[in-house]
C-alpha cells in the first residue's frame, strides 16, 4: 500500500475513534465487567488498529473488529498478570471460555443505554454522576470536565475514581433498569443531562467555547436517549435544550454582555433548532402524562413562536407556569410565574406577587427576585424603589456578566 | 453478593410511641422478615438494645479501655440490621426499601467485602 494510502487509513482510524470509541467502550465494559479494564482494552484496540489497518486495510465492520481486538487484548493482559495475581486467573479463564460475543447494532445500543444508566445511578453523588457521564459516555478528558465546572482536575479525577470503585464494590449492575424502575431512574439520567446543558448555557463560567461544547454534549446525550428510549420526558428535555440553544447567539453581545429575552434580536435565533425543538415539544406534549421538562419546553416553545416580546402569548405562558408550579411548587417557579403575570396583566400585578414572595423569605437571598422587582418598579416609574432593589440584587449576584448587566440597569435609571 | 442493611432511626421516638403503633411496627417487621425468608434474601437480622446499653472498646498502647456509649453520638442511631443475599445493588435497594424502618429512619446498605 502506498504511503498516501496508509495516511488515509490513519485519518479513518481517527474518524472511527471519534464516532465509535464510546460505543466500543460501552460494549467492552459489559463483556469485561470492569470500567478500568475496558478503558485499557479500548486503548489497546485502537493501538492495534493503528498498526494493522494501514497494512491490512480497513475491516468491513470496524466496531466489531475493535470490540473483538479489545476483548482479546484484555484476556491476554489478564493472563499475563494472573501469574502474579491468582484472582485474575479465574476471570481470564471465564472470558476465554466464553464464546466470541456477537456485536450487532441492537446489542451496541443496549450497551450505550447500560452505560448511561450506570453512570447516572442514584447511588452515586450527583457530582460524580455528571463527571462520570461526561468522562465515560461523552469521552471528555478529566481536564476538560474540571475546566468546564471550575474544579481542580485532581478533584474531578478523584471523584471519577471513587465512583468507579463504588460501582465495582457495591455491585451496581450494568443494565437498563426494569420497566417498573424506569421512571425514577430515567429522572436521574435526565437530571444529569440537564445539569450538563445548564452549565454550558448559564453565564456562570468564563470560556464561551468550553460552555458551547458542554451544551453540545448534553444535546448529543439527549439525542442518544431519544433515539434509544423515546420516553416522552426525554423528548421534552431534548426539545427544551434545542429551544434554549437556538437563542445562544442572541443572548450575549460580542462583548460578552447579557441580553434579556425581550430585547434579543430574534432574527439571530437559530430557525432549524427551533423547528426541531417545536416538533419534539409537540410530540412530548401529546403524551398522556407530561413531565416538568416537557412543560418547560412548552414555555420555551411559546417564546420561540412569538415575533417579539409584545406578540408573545403571555396568558399561555402563565398557564404553563401554573401547571409547572403544581408539579413543583418551588418559590423560583412562582417568581417566573410572577414575571409572566406582569407581562400579561401589567407590572403592578406582577409586583404584588413578587412582594408577597419576598415577604415569605425564601427568595430574599436570591438576586433574581430583587432584580425582577427592580425591573417592575422601573416600569412603574418608581425609580427610588427600583434603585434599592437593584442594589439588593447587586449585593447578592455572583456571576460577572450578570453583575455588569445589573450595574447598567441601575445606572440607566 | 451479601449486603448488610443497617437500620438507623431516632431511638428516643420508640418509648414515646403509643402501644398500638409499636405493635403494628413489630408486626410489619415480622411480615417483612417472613417475606425476605420466602424470597431467599434473608440471611440474618436482629434488633439492638438502645445506645444507652452500648460500650465502646479500644486498645491503645496495649491498654484496654471500655467506655460507656456508642462509637458516635448521632441524631439517628443504629437500631438493628438485616444481613441479606441480593443479586446486585439494585436488588439490595429494593429489599432495603421494604424494611419498615425505611419509612421513619434511614437504611444504610453496605456490601460485604469478599474474603480475599
Amino acid at each position: 500500500m502506498s504511503y498516501d494510502g496508509s495516511d488515509q487509513v490513519r485519518g479513518r482510524v481517527d474518524e472511527v475513534y471519534r464516532t465509535e470509541s464510546r460505543r466500543v467502550l460501552a460494549t467492552l465494559i459489559r463483556l469485561l465487567g470492569d470500567f478500568d479494564l475496558a478503558e485499557e482494552a479500548l486503548h489497546d484496540a485502537f493501538a492495534a488498529a493503528l498498526e494493522r489497518w494501514p497494512r491490512e486495510g480497513l475491516p468491513s465492520n470496524p466496531r466489531a473488529w475493535l470490540v473483538s481486538a479489545g476483548r482479546f487484548k484484555a484476556i491476554d493482559g489478564l493472563r499475563r498478570r494472573a501469574r502474579f495475581d491468582g484472582a485474575l486467573t479465574e476471570l481470564a479463564l471465564r472470558l476465554e471460555t466464553e464464546t466470541e460475543p456477537v456485536v450487532d447494532a441492537h446489542a451496541v445500543e443496549d450497551d450505550q443505554l447500560r452505560l448511561i444508566f450506570t453512570c447516572c445511578h442514584p447511588a452515586l453523588t450527583p457530582d460524580a454522576q455528571v463527571a462520570l457521564t461526561l468522562r465515560e459516555v461523552c469521552g471528555l478528558t478529566t481536564e476538560a470536565i474540571a475546566h468546564a465546572f471550575l474544579a481542580n482536575p485532581p478533584a474531578v479525577a478523584q471523584r471519577i475514581v471513587r465512583a468507579k470503585a463504588k460501582i465495582r464494590d457495591a455491585h451496581i449492575p450494568y443494565q437498563v433498569p426494569a420497566r417498573s424502575d424506569l421512571p425514577g431512574r430515567l429522572e436521574s439520567v435526565l437530571h444529569v443531562v440537564y445539569l450538563v446543558f445548564n452549565e454550558g448555557y448559564s453565564a456562570s463560567s468564563g470560556d464561551s467555547v468550553v460552555r458551547k461544547e458542554l451544551s453540545a454534549e448534553a444535546i448529543r446525550l439527549g439525542r442518544i436517549l431519544v433515539a434509544l428510549l423515546p420516553e416522552p420526558e426525554a423528548i421534552g428535555l431534548l426539545a427544551l435544550m434545542l429551544l434554549h440553544e437556538s437563542r445562544r447567539e442572541a443572548r450575549v453581545t460580542p462583548e460578552g454582555e447579557l441580553v434579556l429575552l425581550d430585547e434579543q434580536d430574534r432574527s439571530r435565533w437559530n430557525r432549524s433548532l427551533i423547528e426541531e425543538g417545536l416538533t419534539l415539544a409537540r410530540k412530548a406534549l401529546s403524551a398522556p402524562e407530561v413531565g416538568v421538562f416537557t412543560v418547560q419546553a412548552a414555555i420555551a416553545a411559546v417564546h420561540a413562536e412569538a415575533k417579539n416580546s409584545n406578540a408573545t402569548d403571555w396568558p399561555a405562558i402563565v398557564e404553563w407556569y401554573d401547571v409547572l408550579y403544581r408539579a413543583d411548587p418551588s418559590p423560583v417557579i412562582a417568581l417566573n410565574r410572577a414575571a409572566a403575570v406582569a407581562m400579561r396583566d401589567g407590572p403592578a400585578s406582577g409586583l404584588a406577587l413578587i412582594d408577597a414572595l419576598l415577604e415569605q423569605g425564601e427568595l430574599s437571598s436570591y438576586h433574581l427576585a430583587h432584580s425582577a422587582r427592580a425591573e417592575l418598579c422601573r416600569r412603574l416609574g418608581r425609580a427610588g424603589e427600583a434603585r434599592a432593589s437593584y442594589a439588593a440584587a447587586l449585593a447578592l449576584v455572583k456571576q460577572e456578566p450578570e453583575r455588569r448587566f445589573l450595574e447598567r440597569q441601575l445606572n440607566s435609571l | 453478593m451479601q449486603y448488610l442493611c443497617l437500620i438507623y432511626s431516632d431511638e428516643t421516638m420508640w418509648p414515646k410511641m403509643p402501644k398500638a403503633e409499636t405493635d403494628s411496627m413489630m408486626s410489619e417487621y415480622m411480615a417483612f422478615t417472613a417475606k425476605a425468608k420466602e424470597s431467599g434474601h434473608y440471611i440474618g437480622g436482629n434488633r439492638l438494645q438502645p445506645t444507652h446499653s452500648a460500650t465502646s472498646v479500644r486498645i491503645r498502647n496495649g491498654n484496654l479501655s471500655a467506655t460507656d456509649g456508642p462509637f458516635a453520638e448521632t441524631k439517628e442511631q443504629l437500631g438493628g440490621y438485616y444481613l441479606i443475599e441480593a443479586k446486585d445493588l439494585n436488588d439490595a435497594i429494593q429489599v432495603a426499601s421494604r424494611i419498615p424502618g425505611a419509612k421513619v429512619g434511614t437504611i444504610e446498605v453496605r456490601p460485604i467485602a469478599p474474603v480475599p
